[in-house]
Formats: C-alpha cells, sequence, structure tokens
C-alpha cells in the first residue's frame, strides 16, 4: 500500500514563498491497494494536482471518501477533472448529516449551485455514484477495506482505517479529541467524564494494530486553550495518542494556514522535544510533519 | 376507536417531527446561540429540560444510522457523540419549528404540564441516587420522568376533541385520567408514548416504563419503582398539572422499596424544594393555576 500527500493545509489554502516546503493545497492524500486501486482521502485543493496526473492514467476508476463536508475538504471537488471525461468513475462516499437530513448525495448539489458554479453535476460525464456510510461498517476497494469510524468536529466527521494485506493507515479528517463539557465542580462531571473515557476507548480499540495514524495537529498544546471546541487536535496529544496506539509511524496534518515553514518546523520541534521525543527508542513511533509530496510505502 | 391503528401510529409519528417545543426552551436556544462562546453545558441545560426537545435528540441518536451498540438516553451522551455544535444545530432546526402554545383545543395547559415532567423527573433521579444505587442509572430515571406523560402533548396536540373529552371525563367520574383516555380516546397516553418511544428505537426499559408506569400489575423494577413513586410525590402535592386529578384511592406505589408512607419518603428528599423551584422557573408557571 501506498500514501501520498496532495494537501497538508488546514482551513483555506496557504500558496506563497512561505508555505513553499510543506505546500498550501487542503486536505488531499492519496491511497493506492496493493492492486493499485485508487483511495482518495478529502477533496481539498490538493485533489487538483492530483487530478493532472490522473489524466495521464485514463480511464480513471477513483474512490473518494469524505471525511466531512467542511470547504477546505471538498474545496477541489468540482476540479476533479475525472468526473468531466466519459469512461471514469468516480464514487463518492461520505456520512450522513443530521441536521440537513441528507446522505453525501448532496455535497456536489451544494456545491454545484448556479450562483456559485458554471457547470452542473449532469454535465459531468463520467460514471458518478454516491455511497452514504454507517459508522463501523467496512466498504471493499479493490483488495483493501476501508472502515468509517465516527470522531469528533462541529460537524459529522468520519475517520477512515484502510487496511491492506496486514497494513494499516487511519486518517482522521479533522478531529479533537473529546473533552468534558463540565468542570469539576458541576453535578455532571463525573458521569461526562465515564462518556468521553469509553468513546476514546472505542476509538483505540478500533485502531488496535495500527500501522500508520495521520492526525488533526492543527495547534501546538500551548494554542489549545484558545481553540478548544474548534475541532482540532494537537501535535503533543497526537505524540501521545500514537504512543498509546503503538503506531510505527504518525504524520502531523492540517497545518494551521497562517505558519510558514519556518513556524512549523519550529512549533514542531519544541513539541517533539516536550513529549521527549526518542527516535529510534523501542516502541517510539517515527514523527513527521506532512508536506506535499510525502509518500509512504508500507 | 379500541387500540391506535398502525395507521394512526404512523401519522403521530410523522406529526411528532414536526411537533413545536416548549417556550421557555425555544426562547433559550435562541437566546444562546447568538453567543459564538456560549457554553456547550449551558446548551445541554436547556435541550435536557424540554421533552419534545429530548425526545427529538434521542430519536437521532438512537437511530438505526448510528448503530451505537448500546442505546442512548440521555442529552449529554447524544452531546459525546454527535458532537456539540451538531446538537446545537439540531435543537436550532427544533427551535426554528416555532413554540408550541400554552393553551390548546383540549383545554391543556402545556407550561403546568412541563413542571410536573420537570419535577417528576428531578425527583425520580434523586430517588435513584438515594434508594436503587448501583440498580438503576439515576440518570435514565430522569428520563423517564421527563417524558413519562409524553403521550398527554401528542393527544393535547393531535387529538384534541377526544383528549378534551377525557380529561373532563375523568373529573367527572373521579376516575384516573388514562382510564378516561381508554373510554374517550381507545388507549391511553402511556401507550402512545411508548409506542413512539419504540418506533424511534429508544431503549427497551425505558420504552416500558413510558408504557406501564399507571399499571400496577407491570413488573417492577428500580427504574419504575422511582418513577411511580416521583409521579405520586408531584401529583400528590399538585405541583403542575398532568391533567390526572385522581387521588383519594390511589395506593401508595412501589412499597417494598419506599415503604407505605409517602410523607416519610417525601421528607427525605432533601432537594424537592430546589428541584421544584428549578423547574417553576424554567417552565415559567407558579404552583397554583
Amino acid at each position: 500500500m501506498k500514501v501520498r500527500f496532495w494537501g497538508v493545509r488546514g482551513s483555506i489554502p496557504a500558496p506563497g514563498p512561505h508555505t513553499l516546503r510543506y505546500g498550501g493545497n487542503t486536505t488531499c492524500i492519496e491511497v493506492r491497494s496493493d492492486d493499485g486501486s485508487l483511495i482518495i482521502l478529502d477533496a481539498g485543493t490538493g485533489i487538483f494536482p492530483l487530478a493532472q496526473e490522473l489524466l495521464k492514467q485514463m480511464p480513471v476508476k477513483a474512490n473518494i471518501f469524505i471525511t466531512h463536508t467542511h470547504w477546505d475538504h471538498i474545496h477541489g471537488m468540482p476540479f476533479f477533472t475525472p468526473l468531466y471525461i466519459p469512461g471514469n468513475s468516480v464514487r463518492i462516499h461520505g456520512g450522513y448529516d443530521v441536521v440537513s437530513g441528507r446522505g453525501i448525495d448532496q455535497i456536489m448539489e451544494v456545491q454545484l449551485q448556479y450562483s456559485y458554479f458554471p457547470i452542473r453535476e449532469a454535465e459531468m460525464k463520467a460514471g458518478i455514484e454516491y455511497e452514504t456510510l454507517s459508522i463501523g461498517e467496512p466498504v471493499n476497494v479493490g483488495d483493501a477495506t476501508v472502515t468509517p469510524l465516527m470522531l469528533n468536529h462541529p460537524v459529522v466527521d468520519f475517520g477512515y482505517r484502510v487496511d491492506c494485506h496486514g497494513k494499516s493507515v487511519f486518517f482522521t479528517g479533522d478531529h479533537e479529541p473529546w473533552l468534558n463539557i463540565y468542570t469539576p465542580e458541576d453535578e455532571s462531571y463525573g458521569e461526562f467524564e465515564q462518556m468521553v473515557q469509553m468513546q476514546q476507548g472505542h476509538l483505540d480499540k478500533a485502531l488496535a494494530g495500527l500501522d500508520v495514524l495521520i492526525a488533526d495537529s492543527s495547534y501546538t498544546a500551548a494554542e489549545y486553550p484558545a481553540k478548544i471546541g474548534w475541532g482540532h487536535g494537537t501535535m503533543e496529544g497526537n505524540v501521545g495518542w500514537g504512543r498509546r496506539l503503538g503506531v510505527k509511524k504518525l504524520i502531523c496534518t492540517h497545518h494551521e494556514p497562517t505558519r510558514s515553514d519556518d513556524d512549523l518546523e519550529r512549533v514542531f520541534a519544541t513539541a517533539l522535544e516536550t513529549t521527549g521525543y526518542a527516535p529510534g527508542r523501542p516502541g517510539e513511533p517515527e514523527i513527521l510533519l506532512a508536506r506535499e509530496g510525502l509518500e509512504l510505502v508500507l | 376507536m379500541s387500540a391506535l391503528t398502525p395507521e394512526l401510529e404512523r401519522k403521530l409519528g410523522i406529526a411528532v417531527e414536526r411537533m413545536p417545543a416548549f417556550p421557555r426552551s425555544v426562547q433559550r436556544i435562541l437566546e444562546l446561540t447568538r453567543n459564538i462562546n456560549c457554553l456547550p453545558k449551558d446548551l445541554v441545560g436547556v435541550v435536557e429540560k424540554d421533552p419534545v426537545m429530548t425526545m427529538k435528540i434521542l430519536k437521532v441518536i438512537n437511530s438505526a444510522y448510528y448503530g451505537l451498540p448500546q442505546k442512548i438516553t440521555s442529552v449529554g451522551q447524544s452531546v459525546v457523540y454527535l458532537g456539540i455544535n451538531t446538537v446545537k444545530n439540531l435543537a436550532l432546526g427544533f427551535a426554528a419549528v416555532g413554540i408550541l402554545p400554552r393553551m390548546n383545543a383540549a383545554g391543556f395547559d402545556i407550561q403546568r404540564y412541563l413542571l410536573h415532567s420537570l419535577v417528576v423527573a428531578g425527583v425520580a433521579r434523586q430517588l435513584a441516587v438515594q434508594s436503587a444505587k448501583g440498580e438503576v442509572d439515576p440518570g435514565d430515571c430522569y428520563i423517564a420522568g421527563l417524558l413519562h406523560d409524553f403521550g398527554k402533548v401528542v393527544f393535547a396536540q393531535f387529538l384534541a376533541v377526544e383528549f378534551r373529552d377525557a380529561l373532563v371525563h375523568a373529573v367527572e367520574h373521579s376516575v384516573p385520567l388514562h382510564e378516561a383516555e381508554k373510554a374517550r380516546i381507545g388507549v391511553d397516553h402511556g401507550l402512545v408514548g411508548a409506542l413512539l418511544a419504540k418506533r424511534w428505537a429508544f431503549p427497551e426499559h425505558l420504552v416500558d416504563c413510558i408504557r406501564d408506569h399507571h399499571n400496577p400489575l407491570a413488573e417492577s423494577s428500580g427504574m419504575m419503582d422511582c418513577l411511580r413513586v416521583a409521579d405520586q410525590v408531584v401529583r400528590f402535592r399538585a405541583i403542575g398539572d398532568s391533567g390526572n386529578p385522581w387521588r383519594e384511592t390511589e395506593a401508595h406505589a412501589a412499597q417494598q422499596r419506599f415503604g407505605d408512607n409517602l410523607e416519610a419518603t417525601v421528607a427525605k428528599l432533601a432537594s424537592l424544594d430546589k428541584i421544584v423551584d428549578d423547574a417553576m422557573m424554567f417552565a415559567q408557571v407558579g404552583k397554583a393555576p
């Protein structure tokens, strides 16, 4: 299985001279199973350069898995050029939105409204299919299996675990570890804390034996108190999570859009230092910053 | 009508999905959500005091879509699964439906009903803590109390003429309201509430409590005992109005657990006054009619 990063930025694209090394495109990760099946995790602006590459490999058979429908994870969808070419097939997977009462089939309909985009879905000539997923129920894509797991964000967000011939990678999409909405002096604190622990326990159990964890690491621990409830994780928190899960690699992604490459490397180094990162120590995961073009072979 | 037909059950299910919530909670949700920094616990505090909003949230979280290993009975737990922003937006959607009118063609005062439900909920939770610790979850007892009479709001909204007849019948013939409902509507509020709860895949023990809270022959459980005694405490002290005027010959519920002296049980309820005060503030209603 191969994993390649095409977009690693959070919230909004951040092009410019200060983000050349890590890239300014928003979330898009290409996963190739051992038999070459194409799984695309999210359709941020990074899906556009991926689309250019795919045009050299026609016909395209793509399986897009949307973690959640916030802009930075779907922004590139109308620019996924294989959608316009007959003979290609694109299957779009995602969750059910309990607030709108709609499945993932609403994603393009909403994006392609007359006022916002000049082309209608009916004019896209690839075979397009939608599959609204159920939590915890695996989907087969070629020789790989993709399992959606419910995470914590201000909209329904699925993390996807991809398994292929004994190797596995999990991408959180956007995720803030569950936290107690009460303070210790509140009557409901203890009960809520139990529920939070149980939820984290269920997720950790579903990630048993994981090789690679790709996690939303938007903030540092020091920045987090001002960002509680925004739905994102911290570098330090994910180091702890990766160790707890016993993963071989942790990839920190969803970089904060105002961070320059230098800033990103600086806060990352500090986070590794404060968490006592000891590369090479038995059981210690290898920890990397995601950057456009980074490729992992599992 | 001798029973609730599947067609009527289906119609009531759809109607309840479009049912407006209680005035105070709609107002509070609109106030709270104007502030981007509103505290999640404040939102939860409002939703869990409104039987309509609570029903709707539990319906979403217990739907087949989530396929959760265990059924969910609390608004707080729903927040853990759905996230606070999703619960906030669901609540805004419920608020946008409008507000339940205080009075209806049945002549059933929904704010005094809300006061009754809130105090029963609070008392049932406290009884669970005091007398059924380890046996029953106090949070479950709270939800059972909040929702036990939900069928009455459904009647008041959607079978108003028949329900008015039942309310009058109960007073004129000095019979319990659930008996009058059976005579005039064909089914009682417990059955209707339970059918909806079952339709929306609520946990079985909650469905049972809603259905059988007036049935002395129903199997006893910690949750049922706490609910029945809480219901009696609140009705006998005329806190709010459940529409049920019947008192005199009603045997004390759950005597094995709570003894035969209701006043003694009440005396042990240290926080009854606070439960009543909080509920009155939320239901925006005084003790006396």
